[in-house]
């Protein structure tokens, strides 16, 4: 039985890295996963393989519709098995490459699924059924989350899937209902759309994707309709048939109402994440998830002295930098250095084409804590180097209070903008204000051009527009 | 060729920081001239011209600290002034548009812009942004601050437009330094103050009794100013943490007496100290005072005069000021103000009698001095001036 300094019990985004940390800091450390690979939902069922589905997608439906006003005659087909085999190629190789950063780092990789058995204890049952319990000073926990189930609609991952069916439908479905017009609904229904299938997104809110900037929203949800999805808002779904060839759903309004039926290939249940801790044993250290089965953390400390919970089982973001970040300022607070998360400063993206991404306050949230604030907005068809890509729709958006001119959020949509929030966490995090980045050289051309020229739109010196 | 050189600083002034070229190189010099400003910690001192001629040579450029007797620079006796020579290096070059002053971490560029503009010195503002960098709200916060606030701290170096119904009139050095020096004590200093009141009957009754005989006896007026120092001199000893001084983490405790009497000049406030106080009467104190008054007046104290002080009294009352809060005068740890003597009503012995009070005040450093102390400090010199007979029996 050995002593170790820290067992982190899962081995996604929140756990792996909370061990590849625990290693470089010189802590004794075991992670635990049952899964038979490592890098949890992310790298097996979430966010690697949904977007390598919508990069191979995404570049199919350029070629189809894009590449004839560019010049470039032909034709191109999907061939989806070889397209679903690219991406678990690549899938198989990551969680290698997760396995090779434990090693090299000294952590102990435990196959098999673990349960903490009272304070400083965590047994683990292997998959041929033999129990190891591990003593250790402090327990993590690291066991993420699954997606929400929605009664009366039971996912079989034949006709009804949820995101993890919804990667490995063996054939292009000729239509598909979304349930639910969240992230992970339009990221996934964007793939198939491309890929041929007529899509419904049935949503039981007034707008699309909660949380995210209202004006956002209603661009994005023009653009995904000019694209072809249909949207079914303010409509609950109350249940579903499915037989061999498809499901029959039925549906109301949410407020109540005629219900209707609507019949469909495929259907996705995509309404939310629960975290998940089944059999975690949680009881053997008193720990009491609140009713919808988070963990409450207090700088990551349950209530249980010596157990940790980072990640989608705990508050905040339900994303996978997010998970990465809890888990290595968790092990910096054992090692006893100063380990800290500014949730406020966590970038969400939608991985569709455009892309949406944002980080910090929105105008809602802004107005509802009474701050006084200045928005600049740029188009991306005043973009030069947008326009020539021939992807010139959406904007971007600068908040910054209306006093100091400190940025307060940022809200894109357009081509890439996820991978060019990035710069605006790092002004974010030195409180800089909307005059510092349009005071800061960009390259041009660029779309990040747009970024500057939005700061510039704060204190009215737009120059490109 | 003539060397100009760094003059005797004072005794315990170790060097100096060259402040102000008046001249740059291939200027025209007369002999007295004044060339360059030097500044320690005390006083400004003013360094002349020996020779008429030119300067040719800035070997110490501003900015640059000097010992006593260094090379400052060098004027050619005699020589043509050469109006077409080139700018050196040493001299400052007057910046059209105001510099902000570079602070250590590199400064966001809205900041860069609001200095530049209006020449808010960064360094002086506090910063909220990571790691304490200085914002454009915390620069923006600061301009409205310094347009509230008619005394500027920070010098700004664009001079605001004069207007119709102004005059600008240029601070003396000797006042900028005052200036300087008064912020520095209190930005430092945990400065709080004390007050309690003095009944000078005894004072005034035995000063009234002896004076002729004293100015007959001594040559000098008999003051109140001698007793307080001497009351002020047994109160240090019996509170020495209002002696002390605050270096670093350490407490420096002076085993002798230097007290600064606080004298207003045409110039402005200067401190002349009384040397070793404890061992003078009150004919020595009285004498004391009166010299370095006269010495201060005619404009003559050296910097030997204004060293080196434990403790300092300042004396507000001739002006008529009632009570009031003096600030330190660093890096002493008290100061004692007096106040103007007016008849009040007070209660003595259950019956209300007409006496002369005078409010005292003491300032100090509350990092070195407690609030005990201070309190004990100023009952101290109270009891010693209600009962001068304390001091002659050591009570």
């Amino acid at each position: 039985m050995a002593q170790y300094d820290v067992v982190i019990i899962g081995g996604g985004p929140g756990g792996y890295n909370a061990a590849i940390r625990a290693g470089q800091l010189g802590l004794k450390v075991a992670c635990i996963e049952g899964r038979g690979t490592l890098g949890g939902t992310c790298l097996n069922v979430g966010c690697i393989p949904s977007k390598a589905m919508l990069h191979a997608s995404e570049l199919y439906e350029l070629a189809n519709k894009d590449f004839a006003k560019m010049g470039i005659d032909g034709k191109v087909t999907v061939n989806l098995p070889v397209m679903l085999q690219q991406k678990a190629d690549s899938v198989l190789a990551l969680t290698k490459g997760i396995e090779f950063l434990l090693k090299k780092n000294k952590v102990d990789y435990v196959k098999g699924w673990g349960r903490i058995a009272g304070p400083g204890k965590v047994a683990v049952k292997a998959e041929d059924g033999t129990e190891t319990v591990l003593e250790t000073r402090n327990i993590i926990i690291a066991t993420g989350s699954e997606p929400t189930p929605l009664p009366g609609v039971d996912v079989d991952q034949k006709r009804i899937v949820d995101s993890t069916g919804a990667l490995v439908i063996p054939e292009i479905p000729k239509s598909m209902v979304v349930i639910g017009a969240g992230i992970i609904g339009l990221e996934l229904g964007s793939v198939w759309r491309r890929l041929g299938a007529e899509v419904t997104v049935v949503e039981y809110l007034d707008r699309i994707t909660p949380g995210m900037d209202a004006e956002t929203a209603k661009t994005f949800q023009r653009i995904l309709t000019k694209q072809g999805v249909k949207f079914k808002l303010g409509t609950k779904v109350t249940g579903a048939k499915a037989s061999k060839t498809g499901v029959a759903l039925t549906l109301e309004p949410a407020a109540g109402g005629t219900a209707e039926t609507l019949n469909a290939d495929y259907v996705l249940v995509a309404i939310g994440r629960r975290p998940y801790t089944n059999g975690l044993g949680l009881e053997t250290v008193g720990i009491v998830p609140d009713k919808r089965g988070f963990i409450a953390n207090d700088h990551f400390k349950t209530s249980a002295p010596g157990v940790w919970v980072v990640g989608d089982a705990t508050y905040g973001p339900m994303l996978a930098h997010k998970a990465e970040d809890d888990g290595v300022a968790c092990i910096e607070l054992i090692a006893g250095k100063a380990g800290h998360v500014n949730y406020d400063l966590v970038p969400s993206v939608v991985y569709t084409f455009p892309e949406v991404a944002w980080v910090g306050k929105n105008e809602e949230e802004l107005k509802a804590a009474g701050i006084a604030y200045k928005s600049g907005k740029f188009p991306f068809t005043a973009n030069s180097r947008a326009k020539v890509n021939h992807e010139g729709e959406g904007f971007v958006k600068v908040l910054a209070d209306a006093t100091t001119d400190q940025i307060l959020g940022v809200h894109m949509i357009g081509p890439q903008v996820g991978e060019m929030i990035g710069e605006y966490c790092v002004a974010m995090e030195f409180s800089a204000s909307s005059e510092d980045v349009a005071r800061t050289s960009h390259p041009h051309p660029t779309r990040s051009e747009a970024l500057r020229q939005a700061a510039m739109g704060v204190e009215g010196w737009t120059m490109q527009a | 060729m003539a060397d100009i050189m760094t003059p005797a600083l004072g005794e315990s002034v170790a060097e100096a920081t060259v402040a102000r070229w008046t001249k740059k190189v291939g200027d025209a010099v007369k002999r007295d001239e004044m060339l360059i400003e030097l500044e320690t910690d005390k006083v400004s001192l003013e360094v002349v011209s020996p020779a008429d001629g030119v300067l040719t040579e800035i070997v110490a450029a501003e900015g640059d600290t000097v010992l006593p007797g260094a090379l400052l620079g060098r004027v050619t006796a005699g020589a043509a002034a050469s109006p077409s020579a080139p700018a050196p290096v040493a001299a400052p070059v007057p910046a059209p548009a105001p510099a902000a002053v570079a602070a250590s971490a590199p400064v966001a560029p809205s900041v860069r812009r609001i200095a530049a503009e209006t020449g808010l010195d960064t360094s002086t503002v506090a910063g909220s942004g990571k790691d304490g960098r200085v914002t454009k709200g915390d620069a923006l916060a600061a301009l409205e601050a310094r347009a509230a606030a008619p005394a500027v701290a920070a010098a700004p170096s664009a001079p605001r437009p004069v207007h119709e119904r102004e005059d600008r009139v240029k601070m003396t050095r000797l006042r900028q330094t005052i200036a300087r020096r008064l912020k520095e004590a209190q930005n430092t200093a945990a400065m709080l103050t004390t007050f309690n009141e003095v009944d000078m009957s005894a004072v005034m009754a035995l000063r009234n009794q002896y004076k002729d005989v004293f100015e007959k006896r001594h040559g000098v007026k008999l003051g109140f100013m001698s007793f307080f120092v001497k009351a002020c001199v047994e109160a240090l000893k019996d509170v020495p943490d209002v002696n002390a001084e605050i270096d670093g983490t350490d407490l420096i405790y002076k085993n002798h007496y230097d007290i600064g009497v606080a004298v207003g000049t045409e110039k402005g406030l200067v401190v002349p100290v009384v040397r070793d106080a404890e061992t003078l009467s009150l004919a020595g104190i009285e004498k004391a005072i009166g010299a370095l008054g006269k010495k201060a007046r005619d404009g003559q104290l050296s910097i030997d005069d204004m060293q080196g002080g434990t403790f300092t009294i300042s004396n507000g009352g001739v002006y008529g000021s009632l009570m009031s809060t003096p600030i330190l005068n660093a890096p002493q740890s008290g100061i004692l103000g007096m106040h103007k003597i007016q008849d009040r009503p007070m209660v003595v012995g259950g019956q209300i009698v007409v006496r002369p009070m005078m409010y005292l005040a003491l300032s100090y450093d509350h990092r070195v001095v407690d609030g005990q102390g201070a309190v004990t400090f100023l009952v101290k010199v109270k009891d010693y001036i209600e009962d001068p007979q304390r001091l002659l029996l050591d009570l």
